[in-house]
């Protein structure tokens, strides 16, 4: 007999989308958008004789948080690394306009290696158009919080996204990124980055390094409730995107730049922000890492 | 055409703008009264931390002035800067921040176009010129998610396929036109024709009441179902609220 799901005991590396938002929403209330019965396949994949899915790998609906209305949107990071084509993208540019027109906040549960490239023209237009409608959403009120802790990690086009978003909440595994590890030992050669290096990538983009460094608001256990615990969180913070938090923004960049723009490794840096043992950081406990990080830099409300 | 060329084109009577480190910072007279910031990318180069952050701080500056001039951005780059600095320091949020100014700008009151003269790819490209409220490019210019033979490693498929498909199919091979079916690039200028007279047009364009790339794609075939999934997403959301 095979046993039920049980939604709490979910690790969210290894969970599916829809596991994760069974999990993380009020249970039973989520209630998908076009959904695969609507068979809203890609049009493009057939031409690399590649399978289609009738999700396109993006699930997104509307769910209850805490008996509140919310968006929902997750990428299957099972297909095809959860890379962003045509209508995977298009699903996101239409929940995150209703979230505009409706005035919800939105959480998008990222596992993303980057636009597909198989269809990559269209998959790049619509990151900009996903990047356009987070900021117009945001613009008129919402929230639009990123979680970021599943297998194909945040990069590429999906790491710009993120940066979009009021808050990010990350696990240990979770990686965010622009260029991923391969690509940077392609392009310029495995004395600029060892993609094989699992330690190097996990130091230079995993989460605890960028909830150090003020890239990521809350640093999460691998489950369910630690996500819905920050989620909770944040969303009673303020999300609001105007000129003063740009500025803001500005000034931490600005900040990261010069304290730590000569560091060679995320060990120099995770010193000077004063923690004592920094090459143990990546083996610590939730609870260990948390009292090591209190002197990280913080993002407050400047995204 | 080069960067002298173009601004020579679109300023006939003289203009501030300069090139440094291959960002470009300055602004120009428009006929009617009035400036345009130019802010962009020249010389083929990659975007990294430092110059993503000296051009949102330059966006900053401009939508604080509330002087209400459009902001004109020509890119000629490369792709995102790829190195381990930058991905340490978290270039996500770099590229992000500029591309926030800029749409921050917009509603403020700044009108913002993108004009693709040159080369520009991926994270780069998004940064910029797709952050825009409208997009135009002049012929020549070479935008690319990935070159052939990068994608060739990534889908595992030879190189001499891939060639070959590019030359059926818009939808995943580099190029100008490729990006024109999407919906992404909204018009090519004619540089036969007075660029000063075309910028003034792309501007008075540049406001339609939304964002109608995917309406675009439509139309031009390259995007065949992303604007009605977008549609039918939202009405179903909506219709249960």
């Amino acid at each position: 007999m095979t046993p039920a799901f049980e939604p709490e005991a979910l690790s969210w590396y290894e969970g599916s989308a829809r596991q994760r938002i069974a999990a993380l929403v009020d249970p039973g209330s989520f209630r998908e958008a076009v959904g695969p019965e609507e068979r809203a396949t890609s049009p493009h994949l057939a031409l690399f004789d590649l399978p289609e899915q009738f999700d396109d790998g993006m699930i997104v609906g509307q769910a209850a948080f805490k008996g509140t209305p919310i968006l929902v949107a997750a990428q299957e990071g099972r297909f095809m690394g959860g890379a962003v084509g045509e209508v995977h993208g298009a699903k996101l540019v239409g929940l995150l306009r209703a979230a505009k027109s409706l005035a919800l906040d939105v959480l998008v549960l990222f596992d993303t290696g980057g636009v597909r490239l198989q269809e990559a023209n269209a998959g790049e237009t619509a990151i900009a158009e996903i990047m356009r409608a987070v900021v117009e959403a945001r613009l008129s009120g919402s929230r639009v919080v990123g979680l970021i802790g599943g297998r194909s990690g945040c990069y590429g086009g999906g790491g710009l996204i993120a940066g979009c978003c009021s808050a990010l909440l990350v696990t240990e595994q979770g990686r965010i990124g622009v260029t991923g590890p391969e690509v940077i030992e392609t392009n310029r050669g495995v004395e600029e980055f060892d993609a094989r290096d699992r330690a190097l990538v996990w130091r230079t983009m995993g989460g605890k390094h960028r909830y150090l460094i003020g890239g990521a608001d809350r640093y999460v256990d691998d489950g369910p409730e630690a996500f819905r615990a920050a989620v909770r969180d944040v969303l009673a913070a303020p999300g609001r995107l105007d000129l003063a938090t740009l500025d803001a923004e500005q000034a931490r960049l600005e900040r990261r730049l010069a304290r730590f723009g000569a560091a060679r490794d995320a060990t120099d840096i995770w010193s000077a922000l004063g923690v004592a043992e920094a090459p143990a950081v990546p083996g610590l406990s939730t609870q260990a890492f948390r009292a090591v990080a209190l002197g990280r830099e913080s993002a407050h409300d400047a995204r | 055409m080069t960067l002298a060329e173009i601004l020579a084109g679109l300023f006939p009577e003289g203009h501030a703008v300069t090139v440094a480190d291959g960002l470009i910072l300055g602004h120009g007279p428009r006929p009617g009264g009035g400036r345009v910031h130019v802010l962009g990318i020249a010389e083929g180069t990659p975007l990294g931390i430092d110059g993503a952050l000296a051009l949102a701080g330059r966006v900053l500056a401009i939508a604080r002035s509330g002087d209400g001039a459009p902001i004109l951005m020509p890119i000629d780059s490369a792709s995102q800067r790829m190195s381990r600095r930058d991905e340490l320091l978290g270039l996500n949020e770099y590229l992000a921040h500029l591309a926030k100014a800029l749409m921050l700008a917009e509603a403020a009151g700044h009108p913002t176009l993108g004009l693709l003269y040159g080369r520009s790819a991926a994270g780069a490209f998004i940064a910029t010129a797709l952050a825009t409220a409208r997009l135009v490019a002049l012929p020549g210019a070479h935008p690319e998610v990935m070159d052939l033979p990068s994608m060739a490693r990534v889908t595992k498929l030879s190189l001499d396929v891939l060639t070959q498909m590019a030359r059926a199919t818009p939808v995943f091979a580099p190029g100008l036109d490729n990006l024109v079916q999407t919906g992404a690039i909204g018009a090519i200028w004619d540089p036969q024709r007075p660029l000063a007279e075309q910028m003034e047009a792309s501007l008075a364009a540049s406001h339609p009441g939304g964002d109608d790339r995917d309406r675009l794609g439509a139309e031009r075939g390259g995007r065949p179902r992303a604007a009605a999934i977008a549609e039918r997403v939202a009405a179903q959301v909506a219709g249960r609220a």
